[in-house]
C-alpha cells in the first residue's frame, strides 16, 4: 500500500550534502513566502521503487519524443502486458522533459484518463500514480494538463478503495496550489462535500491525505473569501477537532495535517466566533496538555504538531470571553505545558519558543489570575534561562515579550522581586 | 527549570487548580504605565515565517510506502467469485483493491459497477425504478451527480448541461451515460 509513513533514506548523499541541500531549500522557501507564493507539493512513492530509482541510471529515464509515443502504443496494444508498460511509463514520467513530451503528445491525457477510469483496478491505480507524478511537476503546463482529470479525482473520493482515495487526495492537493482557476474548478466539482465524506474514513492514510489536500486549498490567497467560509459551513472543523482529539495509534502525520488546517482557518480570521462556539479553546487546551505526555513528543517532527496548535490557541485567545478563559483558569496544566514546550524545543526549534511566548502573553494579558499562577508556579526561572540564549533574533522577541510580561507583573504589589529571585 | 511537582501534574489525570490571585493594584489611565494587551497575527505575518518554512520543508520530503505489492506473499492464482467477473489475481491485496473499486457499488439488477454510492443510487433510480419515467413527466427527477449539489432536472440532457456549465465537468464524463446507450460505464479500452 502507498502510504505516508517513512521518509526516504537518501543513502548516497552524505550528511553534509543533505545539510547544504536543506539550507538551499530553506532559502528558496523564505523568498517564496516573502513574495507571497509559498507553495509545496507532496510526493508519494513506493519504497522499493524509490531505491531502484536512486540506485539506477538516471539517463534511462530520459526518453525521446518517439520513445514516449512508443510507450503509449505499447500500453494501447499490449493486452497482457498493459500493466507492465504502464509502470514503465510511470517511471519515465518522473523526468521533467518526459512529462512535457507526454502531455504534448496528441490525445495522451485523454488516454491516461481513460485508463484511470477503467474497470481494472490495478491499471486504474497505476494510471492514478502516473497522474500523481504529473501533478507533482513544477511546470504550470503539466499541472494544467491534469485539470481534465479533476472531476474523476473528486468522484473517486466517494469510493471505497482506501488506496485509490489516498492517491487521488494527494494528487488533488498538488493540483490545487497551481492556480486560482484550478481551485475554482475543484470547488465547483464538489471537493468540500467530498472532503466531508473522506473525514469519515476509518483509514488513517486517507485521513492524513485529506488533511494535506485541505491544507493546500486553505493556503490559497483567496481562501479567506472563497474557501474558509465553505469549509466552516460544511462543518468540517467539527470533524477535524474530533480527529485531533481522538486516540489514534500511529496518527501523528494525520494530526499534523489537520492542526495546520485549523491554523489556516483561524488565522484567516473569517468567523472565529463559530470555532469558539464549537469549544475549540478548551479542546486546544486539552490537546496541548495531553501532548506533553505523548510518547511521540520524543520523535523528531513533533514541533510540526505543537506549532500550529499553539498558534490556534494564541490567536483565539484574542477573541474569547471570560467563559472560554475559564478552561485555563480551572486547569493550569496548559500554562505548564507551554513552558514545557519552551524548554523542550529551545535547542532545536526556536520558532516554537517565540510562538509559545506570544501565546503566553495572550493568556496572561488582562488576566491577573493566570499571571499570579505563573508567579506562584515559580515558572519565571524558565524565562530567565532563555536570556542566556542570546544569539538569535528570537532573543529580541522573547525579550520584548518578557518585558510585556514583567510589566504586567509590576501591578502585583510587593511579590515580584521575591518570586523572581 | 520547571519545578518537578508541575511536571508531575502534567501526567496526572487531575486538573491543576490555580492559586488565588494576588492582590492587584489598579493603575490604569496613568500616563507612562504599560497596558498589557493581546496580539493577533494573521496568517501572512512575518511572525509565522520560521514555522511556515519548517512546515514546507516537511511537505517537500518524499514519502514512501512501506510495502510493495510484489513483495507480499503470493497465493496461487484465483478468479474473482463475483457473478459475471472473471479477473485473475495472485495476491489478496490486488483482489481487495479490485473488490473495493469494482464490486462495492454494484447494481444488483444489471451488475454494472459505479465509483460511488451516489452514482449507483442515481443509476438504480433512473434505470430500474418502474415509477421513474412516470414521475419524470411531472417533476424534475434527474439528480445532479456532484456530491453536495441538490439540483434536479427534467431530462438527462439538461443535467448534462448543468454538469458542464455549473461544475465544469468534461462533456464526455464517463459516468453519465443515458439509458439508451448500450455501453454505460467502464467501457473496455
Ligand atoms: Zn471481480
Ligand atoms: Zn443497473
Ligand atoms: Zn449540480
Amino acid at each position: 500500500m502507498w502510504c505516508a509513513s517513512k521518509r526516504i533514506k537518501k543513502s548516497q548523499l552524505t550528511l553534509e550534502d543533505l545539510r547544504v541541500q536543506r539550507r538551499e531549500r530553506e532559502k528558496a522557501l523564505r523568498k517564496a513566502r516573502r513574495e507571497q507564493h509559498l507553495t509545496s507539493k507532496r510526493l508519494l512513492r513506493d519504497q522499493t521503487d524509490e531505491e531502484a530509482f536512486l540506485g539506477g541510471n538516471l539517463s534511462q529515464h530520459l526518453l525521446s519524443e518517439q520513445q514516449v509515443l512508443q510507450r503509449i502504443r505499447d500500453i494501447q496494444h499490449g493486452s497482457d502486458e498493459k500493466l507492465k508498460h504502464l509502470t514503465v511509463l510511470r517511471h519515465a514520467l518522473r523526468n521533467r522533459v518526459t512529462q512535457l513530451l507526454f502531455i504534448r503528445a496528441e490525445g495522451s491525457m485523454q488516454f491516461l484518463i481513460g485508463l484511470f477510469t477503467c474497470q481494472f483496478a490495478r491499471i486504474q491505480m497505476e494510471a492514478a500514480r502516473c497522474l500523481h507524478e504529473l501533478s507533482h511537476s513544477n511546470d504550470p503546463a503539466v499541472s494544467k494538463a491534469c485539470l481534465p482529470a479533476t472531476s474523476y479525482l473528486v468522484t473517486f473520493l466517494s469510493g471505497s478503495s482506501a488506496e485509490l482515495m489516498e492517491l487521488c487526495l494527494y494528487t488533488l492537493g498538488n493540483l490545487s496550489v497551481e492556480s486560482e482557476a484550478a481551485r475554482h474548478q475543484l470547488l465547483l466539482q464538489g471537493i468540500i462535500p467530498a472532503f466531508s465524506m473522506c473525514l469519515q474514513s476509518p483509514y488513517v492514510t486517507v485521513l492524513e491525505a485529506t488533511g494535506y489536500a485541505l491544507s493546500q486549498l486553505l493556503q490559497a490567497k483567496e481562501a479567506p473569501q472563497s474557501i474558509v467560509p465553505t469549509v466552516l459551513e460544511a462543518g468540517l472543523t467539527q470533524d477535524i477537532l474530533k480527529l485531533l482529539l481522538s486516540d489514534f495509534g500511529e496518527s501523528f502525520g494525520m494530526m499534523i495535517e489537520f492542526a495546520w488546517c485549523l491554523h489556516y482557518i483561524i488565522s484567516s480570521q473569517v468567523n472565529n466566533v463559530v470555532l469558539i462556539s464549537q469549544g475549540t479553546v478548551p479542546k486546544l487546551v486539552h490537546m496541548l496538555t495531553k501532548l506533553t505526555t505523548s510518547p511521540y513528543l520524543g520523535v523528531s517532527g513533533s514541533e510540526l504538531l505543537i506549532c500550529p496548535l499553539v498558534r490556534c490557541l494564541g490567536n483565539l485567545l484574542t477573541e474569547v470571553d471570560g467563559a472560554n478563559k475559564r478552561a485555563i483558569q480551572e486547569d493550569g496544566r496548559v500554562i505548564v505545558a507551554l513552558f514545557f514546550f519552551i524548554q523542550k524545543f529551545q535547542q532545536e526549534h526556536l520558532f516554537v519558543i517565540q510562538e509559545c511566548l506570544w501565546t503566553l502573553n495572550n493568556m496572561t494579558a488582562k488576566d491577573p489570575i493566570i499571571c499570579s499562577a505563573v508567579l506562584h508556579f515559580k515558572l519565571i526561572p524558565v524565562f530567565l534561562q532563555l536570556l542566556g540564549h542570546s544569539r538569535d533574533i528570537v532573543l529580541l522577541v522573547s525579550l520584548s515579550l518578557l518585558t510585556v510580561f514583567l510589566n504586567h507583573l509590576h501591578k502585583i504589589m510587593g511579590h515580584t522581586p521575591v518570586l523572581c529571585a | 527549570m520547571i519545578p518537578p511537582e508541575l511536571l508531575a501534574a502534567l501526567s496526572s489525570p487531575a486538573a491543576l487548580s490555580l492559586p488565588k490571585p494576588l492582590p492587584v493594584q489598579e493603575n490604569t489611565g496613568r500616563a507612562g504605565t504599560f497596558t498589557p494587551s493581546t496580539v493577533r497575527f494573521s496568517r501572512d505575518h512575518d511572525f509565522f515565517e520560521d514555522g511556515d518554512v519548517h512546515r514546507h520543508l516537511y511537505l517537500e520530503d518524499v514519502l514512501t510506502g512501506i510495502g510493495e505489492v510484489e513483495q507480499r506473499p503470493k497465493v496461487s492464482e484465483f478468479h474473482c467469485q463475483m457473478a459475471g467477473c472473471s479477473q485473475i489475481f495472485d495476491t489478496l491485496e490486488s483482489y481487495e483493491l479490485h473488490y473495493n473499486t469494482l464490486h462495492r457499488n454494484v447494481c444488483s439488477t444489471c451488475r454494472r459497477s459505479f465509483p460511488s454510492a451516489r452514482l449507483l443510487d442515481v443509476h438504480i433510480l433512473e434505470w430500474h425504478d418502474s415509477l421513474f419515467e412516470i414521475m419524470a413527466e411531472k417533476t424534475n427527477m434527474f439528480q445532479c451527480l456532484v456530491e453536495g449539489c441538490v439540483e434536479k432536472f427534467k431530462t438527462a440532457a439538461k443535467r448534462k448541461d448543468h454538469l458542464i456549465k455549473t461544475h465544469l465537468y468534461p462533456s464526455n464524463f464517463r459516468f453519465d451515460k443515458p439509458k439508451k446507450n448500450k455501453k454505460y460505464v467502464f467501457s473496455n479500452f
